[in-house]
């Protein structure tokens, strides 16, 4: 056993950590948050140019990384910063994705998503599909010239940016049949694709997509006809490991200002970290973050093992419930001061709560860790 | 990181797990399984069989004659023991006072005491607690006064855990009561025939004669009985907590009540189905595996921190508040489970060989559960846990 982290990665993550502690600041980040594309595209690039996103792919795609510890060195340092910018989107879910199963002539793509130049986000989730991911309605059929979508796709998260979209449609089967579901890279721009763009509440941009018979040409497909749902749950296992890995970064990033608080902010003639009653709240949150850093290490350490999605599942749970508690306490024990937009904890907080509407709850993870036990 | 044991650790485990094939009867660990007391003469017998092997002494050093396995193989032999249902080693003689002796005691005492810890001739009971001093330890009253060659004791200890097995105690007495309360107390050992020594059962809740009240009347130790210094034994006394702190996440038993949660509910019906079919509980159960899956990688982590020379610090007590809840809730779950057959009372079941009231697994379960609840209680409650951790964590 060794729990600690390669040179190679230690390396990333004090590049990344001092990167973001310098640049990605409170005002620059509230200036993103306010701004019309709802990220930096500066930042962007610095990731890019610092390997951040490299690290993200394989040597084989492009990258120079790739793995579960990878993914999770990166994210909980974006996760301890806030970063909102769609690393996320471009690269585990788009990224990867065409890393997978993309033609040749489609990997092509890889090198400009790695050095920043191409957005991607992937249109899967549909109005009513919530997080069941083999829930696809949207259809593909053939008229002889060429592939026909339609059909609608909820919350796409960076689809304004994205040069190009990851969509998914149903070939064949109802309406949860793991089978029968296609993956297309659809341009920007293509006739018949709608975009109704919004902020969400944590910061980035999604869009709801409307797909109104939008024809592409057969090199569209991303992937084996009707063999898509797979690489999906690769791309989303991998997502996951993202996901709590940021959640463990930024439920540091509260503790510590919460820390902060508690001695210096002074109430009835002492600092309020002085009064019992909080002190112990304080010591429950650090034991949720030492669970939730296990949680990390075995999500990510697992991403290729044979009981991945049962550890993920695992992971997401906890993550999720320990940061419920972080966000909720943290603001808690600030009082006030953490209920106004501007503060820092208010945007980490809410980072870390809106990751739970990402691929699952604390609830959906709970029962797909009981289904995958039981079978 | 690597998440695995490393080849030799892995043949370590093998070994461990072929000892206790050989050398663990069903019988025993039926017993053991069924949270049945296996008595002085089971814990006697097993301590013998691990000696034999050279295993019963595996935390202290090889100076001293022990195995000095490193923290990994440690909890390795922790985790298969508890996964087999071996016995538990008694840790007063072990693991508490035999380091302290190790480290402070004088070349006679360490010569007398150490061999009689392994041979079994001594069974240690420990003499911390007082009626006036339980998570403040340091207020304890009972007073060693010197009398020429003698320290004459006078008070009570409470909560000692199975005293009436043991022949011999450690003890925390006051000897300078003008002192502040950490700095006029000493280690003192005491036989336990002694004249003036009394020994009195505290029936648990769960109607088990596990503690005892320990009386001392005018009780007369040989000054050679005293370890290290006089007035120094809150040092020493804080040396033995953290050897106490070993194992304290107790992911081998948490483990091993999971799966006997899961066992038993997979036999209990609910509505005609199996209990862990049923939604509530089967919620509960993953929530509290999924606990001690993160808190096993956790506890790993310090483990491997702890092998590569890094003494673990607050993370003890992070291990202990959690370890404790996990471990309850098990035992909460296991009570529900099940059912109405938890309410016999089960102590004839429990201490002797009579047919259980029900279902062979339903016995202990309630007894058990209220039994543990002191493990949030005792070794630092969790309460004083939450407060060293803040107090480390929390810095100025």
């Amino acid at each position: 056993m060794d729990f600690n982290l390669t040179e190679e990665r230690q390396m990333l993550q004090d590049t990344l950590r001092r990167y973001l502690a310098d640049r990605y600041t409170t005002p620059v980040r509230n200036d993103i948050l306010d701004s019309p594309a709802g990220f930096s595209a500066d930042i962007w690039r610095e990731l890019a140019d610092l390997g951040v996103l490299g690290a993200l792919f394989d040597e084989a795609d492009g990258g120079f990384g790739g793995a579960g510890f990878d993914i999770a060195t990166v994210f909980e340092e974006l996760g301890r910063a806030g970063v909102v910018e769609p690393v996320l989107d471009s690269c585990i879910l788009g990224g990867r994705l065409i890393a997978q199963v993309g033609s040749p002539d489609q990997r092509a793509l890889l090198d400009q998503v790695i050095s920043g130049k191409l957005h991607l986000a992937l249109a899967h989730g549909e109005p009513a599909s919530r997080y069941d991911l083999s829930r696809v309605e949207t259809t593909v059929r053939t008229d002889g010239t060429g592939l026909i979508l339609s059909g609608r796709k909820a919350v796409v998260v960076n689809a304004e940016a994205a040069g190009q979209l990851i969509v998914s449609a149903r070939e064949t089967g109802g309406p949860f049949d793991l089978d029968g579901i296609s993956l297309f890279l659809v341009p920007a721009g293509t006739p018949g694709l709608g975009l109704r763009g919004y902020p969400m509440l944590a910061g980035g941009r999604a869009a709801e997509v409307t797909l109104d018979d939008v024809r592409l040409p057969e090199s569209a497909r991303l992937g084996a006809a009707g063999q898509g749902f797979d690489p999906l749950m690769d791309v989303v296992a991998a997502a996951n490991c993202a996901l709590v890995a940021e959640v463990l970064g930024a439920m540091e990033s509260a503790v510590e200002l919460t820390r902060q608080y508690l001695m210096t902010r002074k109430q009835f003639g002492r600092p309020i970290g002085t009064f019992q009653a909080l002190q112990h709240r304080f010591a429950d949150m650090l034991i949720e973050l030492e669970q939730a850093r296990s949680a990390v290490i075995n999500a990510a350490g697992h991403l290729k093992a044979p009981d991945r999605d049962r550890q993920i599942a695992a992971a997401r749970n906890l993550a999720s419930r320990a940061g419920r508690l972080v966000a909720e306490e943290t603001i808690q024990m600030h009082g006030g001061i953490a209920m106004t937009q501007e503060y820092e904890l208010a945007h980490i907080a809410k980072r870390i709560v809106m990751s739970d509407h990402r691929f699952g709850d604390a609830d959906y993870h709970l029962e797909r860790f009981i289904a995958l036990g039981a079978a | 990181m690597d998440l695995n044991y490393t080849d030799e650790e892995k043949a370590f485990r093998d070994e461990v797990r072929a000892f206790l094939a050989e050398k663990l009867p069903k019988e025993i660990s039926d017993k053991i399984r069924a949270g049945r007391n296996i008595g002085k003469e089971g814990y006697q017998w097993w301590h013998a069989t691990l000696n034999e092997r050279g295993w019963l002494n595996f935390n202290w050093p090889k100076e001293f004659g022990g195995a000095e396995w490193n923290a990994v193989q440690r909890h390795i032999f922790e985790e298969e023991c508890a996964a087999a249902y071996a016995p538990r080693i008694v840790p007063f003689g072990l693991s508490m006072l035999g380091p302290v002796l190790q480290k402070f005691g004088s070349k006679a005492q360490q010569d007398f005491f150490l061999p009689r810890i392994l041979n079994g001739e001594h069974w240690w009971c420990q003499g911390y607690s007082e009626p006036g001093a339980g998570s403040d330890l340091a207020s304890l009253k009972t007073r060693a006064v010197r009398d020429g060659d003698h320290y004459v004791v006078n008070g009570q200890k409470t909560w000692t855990t199975l005293a009436q097995y043991a022949n011999w105690i450690f003890c925390l007495v006051r000897t300078d009561p003008e002192a502040k309360a950490q700095e006029g107390i000493s280690f003192l050992l005491i036989d336990m025939n002694t004249p003036g020594i009394e020994v009195r059962p505290i029936v648990l809740l769960d109607g088990t004669p596990e503690v005892n009240e320990v009386f001392f009347d005018d009780v007369r130790v040989p000054v050679e009985n005293l370890v290290g210094e006089e007035n120094k034994g809150w040092t020493y006394a804080k040396y033995l907590l953290t050897h106490e702190r070993t194992n304290i996440a107790g992911v081998g038993f948490s483990q091993a009540g999971l799966d006997m949660v899961k066992r038993i509910a997979r036999i209990e019906t609910a509505n005609g189905r199996p209990l862990i079919e049923n939604p509530h509980f089967a919620a509960r159960l993953a929530r509290v595996e999924i606990d001690l899956m993160a808190m096993a990688t956790t506890n790993m982590r310090i483990i491997s921190q702890a092998a590569a020379g890094q003494a673990p610090g607050v993370e003890s007590s992070m291990l202990k508040v959690k370890g404790t809840i996990i471990r309850q809730e098990i035992n909460d779950l296991a009570r529900r489970a099940v059912g109405p057959y938890a309410m016999p009372f089960a102590s004839e079941a429990v201490e002797g060989d009579n047919d259980p009231i029900g279902p062979d697994y339903a016995a202990p379960v309630a007894a058990q559960y209220f039994n543990n609840r002191k493990l949030s209680i005792f070794g630092g409650s969790n309460e004083i846990q939450r407060g060293i951790i803040a107090k480390v964590k929390m810095g100025g």
